[in-house]
């Protein structure tokens, strides 16, 4: 009994510090409750890269990528999402130094970087599309349009947020709360910027390798 | 020892060098991150394009930039980093790596097998383009 009382004693004095400091601020469980979140979509964007990776060939008679990708479109979308993430980056700085002007600066850049991607795409789609190209050509070209077209949702839905949090930002200031939603719209924004490097890697490059 | 340390938030900088240091560090890292990303990507589409590389290497070499860009995106502008106060979001991050792995190695792998096993012989499939 002496000795399960000793080993107690050295357990509880070699315990780290985190533990004994309670629950760990609200910023920090909320952010990291919403990296599990992206880490998860980002497993469903690896199902659609597979299923788009088994059926790149079944073309079915139709076009296949070589013929249908455009690489100079696939660049400016890349350079539109990559400096958008820069922005946001640069937002997320002017929340913490709380320059509400410079939120709004760079968000304004970052939404408009993204709108300008989003159009490019649903050009790309529109174009697709009308050369009878949709995505009920071909097993490849239903891929294609899913995957993409996921991807493109997940923008929308990242400029619909932006939209609102900037609303938030005017009507309810620079709050906690709303400072931790625009650290999770960050994350969210870089999240889908990796997505897009694979994307234009495994589509728009190895895609159209002869 | 009086001091409490928590966790990282991912996404967050560490607070103490923003509070000694101030703004101009955290543009110089997201510069850094967005020079590096715009060298790999232009890299990326040059080496697509080029005929300098042999050919069947090229994909594999497409994989590993993309794979050097996300290390890019990760570090830099989602300051997801190998300090100790960051354990859990890495932790978190390699066990999607590997789920991810998982589906996508898996279903390639057994689809590119099924695909070879069960191609019909020549005479069966026409048979089957005549009816």
């Amino acid at each position: 009994m002496n000795i399960a009382v000793t080993i107690d004693d050295v357990a509880r004095e070699t315990l780290p510090i985190a533990s004994e400091a309670g629950p760990a601020p609200k910023r920090i469980v909320v952010a990291y409750g919403f990296w599990i979140f992206l880490l998860s979509d980002i497993v469903m964007f690896s199902a659609l890269f597979a299923a788009y990776a088994a059926l790149v060939h079944a073309t079915a008679g139709g076009p296949s990528g070589a013929v249908l990708f455009n690489q100079g479109t696939a660049a400016i979308e890349t350079a539109c999402l990559l400096l958008s993430s820069y922005t946001c980056g640069m937002m997320s700085l002017s929340v913490n130094s709380r320059s509400r002007s410079a939120v709004y600066f760079f968000a304004a850049v970052t939404f408009a970087l993204g709108t300008m991607f989003l159009a490019l795409e649903l050009r790309e789609f529109a174009g697709m599309i009308s050369d009878g190209a949709g995505p009920q050509r071909s097993a490849f070209l239903s891929a294609f349009f899913t995957l993409v077209g996921c991807h493109g949702l997940h923008v929308t839905a990242g400029l619909v947020w932006l939209t609102v949090m900037m609303a938030q930002v005017a009507v309810k200031g620079l709050r906690a709360n709303v400072e931790r939603r625009l650290l999770c719209f960050a994350l969210f924004w870089h999240a889908l910027d990796i997505i897009w490097v694979w994307l234009f890697t495994v589509v728009y490059l190895i895609g159209v390798q002869p | 020892m009086t001091d409490i340390r928590f966790d990282r938030a991912p996404g967050d900088r560490p607070i103490l060098t923003d509070r000694e240091e101030g703004t101009p560090v955290g543009v110089l890292v997201y510069t850094i991150g967005l020079v590096l990303a715009v060298i790999l990507t232009a890299t990326s589409f040059w080496v697509a394009n080029t005929s300098l590389i042999w050919g069947p290497g090229v994909p594999i070499g497409l994989m590993v930039l993309a794979i050097a860009q996300m290390g890019i995106h990760l570090v830099f502008f989602l300051h997801i980093t190998t300090g100790p106060d960051n354990t859990n979001n890495v932790l978190a991050l390699a066990f999607g790596i590997l789920i991810v792995l998982l589906v996508v190695v898996g279903s390639t792998v057994i689809m590119a097998n099924l695909n070879e096993n069960l191609m019909p012989p020549p005479e069966v499939m026409n048979l089957h383009m005549q009816h």
